[in-house]
């Protein structure tokens, strides 16, 4: 852009984000947007995707951003517009996800009046996100979507929201791309201190039974090379948290999958045992730690997160270190390398913990009503796509499943609403996924119940030519409430069942995309290899058994070693 | 245990529902909150009070921190600061309770702002527990009306 070029204000912004580097929105029109989309109808290199229902447009981001990396932007008008995007917004929050979310606003005279289409909505969303705006004047617009960028992707991540009086978009200004940033309160520690670093190398060095336990800042941070590197020399055995699922290869002898309520008991059963736990970039959360006062009873704790706030929160740590959890590890790679270290010293630990995952495998049983096992869906889905496939979800059981039985290599691979639990999340993240990674197979694992909060956004997949694979672990309940009621509420299913339901088939046939329906174990993998095969999105239709249940599942505040479906069961299909 | 926080923020629209929305979010129960311009006009100094023993004062700072407009925070030491607050207070002083008024008022350095034949209105500076110590002489005289600013404090010294 030629320096100080007369723009209008929506020029302005669309010039903007096209210098932030942003190559793709997601949003959604009305009355105060439309100067906004009157520019971007002449946008060069940024691209709008026109989703159904704008809290599609803020999961869709938030998918991009998952999968990319990058900064993901959504944008809606005022009012109703933008208080949809709000669970959108509340999603990333939880999450850490980096979000920039553009909300159209009545005119400045009119703010406060209750004019139409009216809402406050940087007051709404105020306790859930990172940072906000009110811009008052065009001139501030080039710097505030500077300033957001910087925000939304530095430190902790998080969502921004820019709200914009429509006045400000048809005022003028002398555009010059900001590059400065005027933000005295906003410098978050990237550096871990080497003092703390030498010492947690130290512990690290000394201990008999190290645990390894791993949260998303592994993989905000793009810390997995160093992490690996770092379990590796030690021989650290790896728990990750479901924010943490890829951020270690499953693959690997050292990993040991999920912790808390519903992870593997070699995870748990680590934990409680281990003499020294290293957090990177988790936060001791109640679904991961169980009752609190329990949780690793036996551990010096090392507890590393970009944020200041986390460390001392729910755990007092023995070793904090404030910092980016990809200079941490590589700093405690570094110091390790100089140590010496007799490998026996963990040997007694790595064997209880192998001899563990042969013992205590996860499994299922076969449905007695002749129905597909969940389960078995997911293992077919991991077998077909080789382990490399973007999975994105819901949120219960068929999410809690996804996380079991499906093979994770890489980060990013596995994108997921964790800290808010947002159902119908998974397939507008599913949408901007693939749109970031075009080069992958995009799989969308959700429930009949999750998939029909926001499955207006089969018509989005359907425009763009998306090949994403929608498969619906259909069992016609909300899943995990009735095993809820089924554990621990006297079997009373009140209102779970869900009695009547669409045919998926004939409803993604209805949206242009194919739609293919799985009653039986061998067509599965046919079905499977049509989806992906297909040029646009496919619905998988699977008739999955009501009567399975997520085990081992420890309930809610009873300690993580206390689980129901723990118990031994031989070989089982999988062993780590 | 009380803890007086400086908080340097930037003198921007909002960022005081930012903090007190905090406060809430977080269940953080704040005492007395004083915001004014500080040296620069760019920056607000707030003065929060908060009861440590209640709040975890860890928490309540990095999360503090956490919004984009604080800049600096400082945890007051008792002993490192000079702390006051602004009180009226309205009496009523007819007949013989006048004099009471006007002896306790000159004890406690107060001063009469308002007067008329029934109420006094008297304005005291001071530290919390002396104007505790005032109100609570003035009580039995008939207490009509307080209004008081909260407490500012500043530390002692140059350092900032």
């Amino acid at each position: 852009m030629s320096p100080d070029k007369k723009l209008k204000g929506s020029e302005a912004l669309v010039a903007a984000l096209e210098h932030e580097g942003c190559e793709v929105m997601f949003g959604f029109p009305g009355g105060v947007a439309i100067p906004f989309y009157d520019a971007l109808y002449d946008a060069k290199k940024l691209r709008h995707v026109l989703v159904r229902h704008e809290q599609g447009a803020a999961h869709a981001a938030d998918g991009y951003a998952r999968a990319t990396g990058k900064v993901g932007v959504c944008g809606s008008t005022s009012g109703p517009g933008a208080t949809n995007l709000v669970t959108g917004i509340a999603t990333a929050y939880l999450d850490s996800s980096p979000l920039v979310a553009i909300t159209w606003q009545v005119r400045s005279d009119l703010i406060g009046t209750d004019a139409f289409q009216e809402a406050d909505i940087t007051g709404i969303t105020l306790p859930i996100v990172k940072h906000s705006y009110l811009v008052k004047k065009t001139a501030d617009l080039p710097g505030v979507v500077h300033e957001a960028f910087h925000i939304a992707s530095t430190g902790r991540p998080g969502p921004v929201v820019i709200d914009i009086p429509v006045d400000v978009a048809l005022g003028e200004l002398a555009y010059h791309d900001a590059d400065a940033l005027d933000l005295p309160g906003y410098r978050p520690t990237v550096r871990g201190h080497i003092k703390q670093i030498r010492a947690a190398a130290k512990a690290i060095n000394e201990a008999a039974r190290p645990v390894l336990y791993l949260g998303g800042g592994v993989i905000s941070s793009g810390a997995a090379a160093e992490v690996l590197r770092l379990a590796e020399l030690r021989r650290l055995p790896v728990a990750t948290t479901l924010m943490g699922i890829g951020s270690f290869p499953e693959t690997h002898e050292l990993s040991m999958g999920m912790l808390g309520m519903h992870g593997t008991v070699t995870a748990n059963y680590a934990v409680h045992e281990c003499d020294l736990l290293i957090n990177l970039g988790a936060r001791f959360d109640d679904r991961v730690t169980g009752k609190l006062k329990a949780f690793a009873p036996h551990a010096k704790v090392i507890h590393a997160d970009v944020d200041p706030a986390e460390i001392g929160k729910n755990v007092a740590p023995l070793i904090p270190i404030v910092g980016d959890i990809r200079q941490v590890a590589a700093g405690l790679v570094k110091e390790l390398e100089g140590m010496e270290w007799p490998e026996e010293r963990t040997a007694e630990w790595l064997a209880r913990i192998a001899a563990r995952k042969e013992e205590y495998p996860l499994h299922y049983d076969e449905p007695s009503d002749g129905k597909l096992a969940p389960q078995y869906v997911i293992e077919e889905i991991d077998r077909v796509t080789g382990h490399d496939a973007v999975i994105c979800t819901d949120v219960g059981q068929h999410q809690m499943w996804a996380t079991q039985y499906y093979t994770y290599t890489s980060p990013r691979q596995f994108i997921s609403s964790g800290g808010l639990g947002t159902m119908g999340f998974g397939l507008p993240a599913s949408i901007g996924a693939q749109i970031g990674r075009p080069d992958k197979t995009v799989v969308d694992i959700s429930g009949d119940g999750g998939f029909q909060m926001t499955v207006q956004e089969l018509a989005t997949a359907v425009s763009c030519e998306l090949p994403i694979v929608v498969c619906i672990l259909n069992n016609g309940y909300l899943g995990m409430v009735r095993q809820w009621q089924d554990l621990f509420w006297n079997k009373r299913y009140s209102c779970t069942s869900i009695e009547s339901q669409p045919d998926f088939k004939r409803l993604a046939e209805a949206y242009g995309a194919l739609g293919l329906r799985v009653t039986e174990k061998d067509e599965i993998e046919p079905a499977l290899r049509e989806a992906i095969a297909c040029e646009g999105p496919a619905v998988i239709d699977f008739w999955t058994s009501p009567e399975s249940n997520v085990f081992p599942m420890v309930p809610a505040g009873q300690e993580i070693t206390e689980m129901i479906g723990g118990q031994a069961k031989g070989k089982g299909r999988r062993t780590s | 245990m009380k803890h007086t926080l400086s908080v340097l923020v930037e003198n921007k629209p909002g960022v005081l529902t930012r903090v007190a929305g905090l406060f809430a979010r977080r269940g953080f129960n704040i005492d007395s909150l004083a915001v004014g311009q500080s040296e620069d006009p760019a920056l607000s100094r707030m003065t929060i009070t908060i009861d440590g023993a209640e709040q975890p004062i860890d928490q309540v700072t990095k999360q503090l921190h956490k919004l984009i407009n604080v800049v600096k925070i400082r945890d007051l030491e008792p002993k490192g600061m000079v702390a006051g607050e602004l009180l009226f207070v309205k009496v009523s002083a007819e007949g013989e309770k006048r004099t009471e008024v006007l002896q306790i008022a000159e004890i406690f350095r107060a001063k009469i702002v308002d007067v008329d034949r029934r109420v006094v209105t008297l304005r005291v500076v001071g530290t919390t527990d002396k104007l505790e110590a005032l109100l609570e002489l003035l009580k039995p005289l008939g207490v009509l009306e307080v209004v008081r600013t909260g407490t500012i404090a500043i530390g002692r010294g140059r350092g900032g």
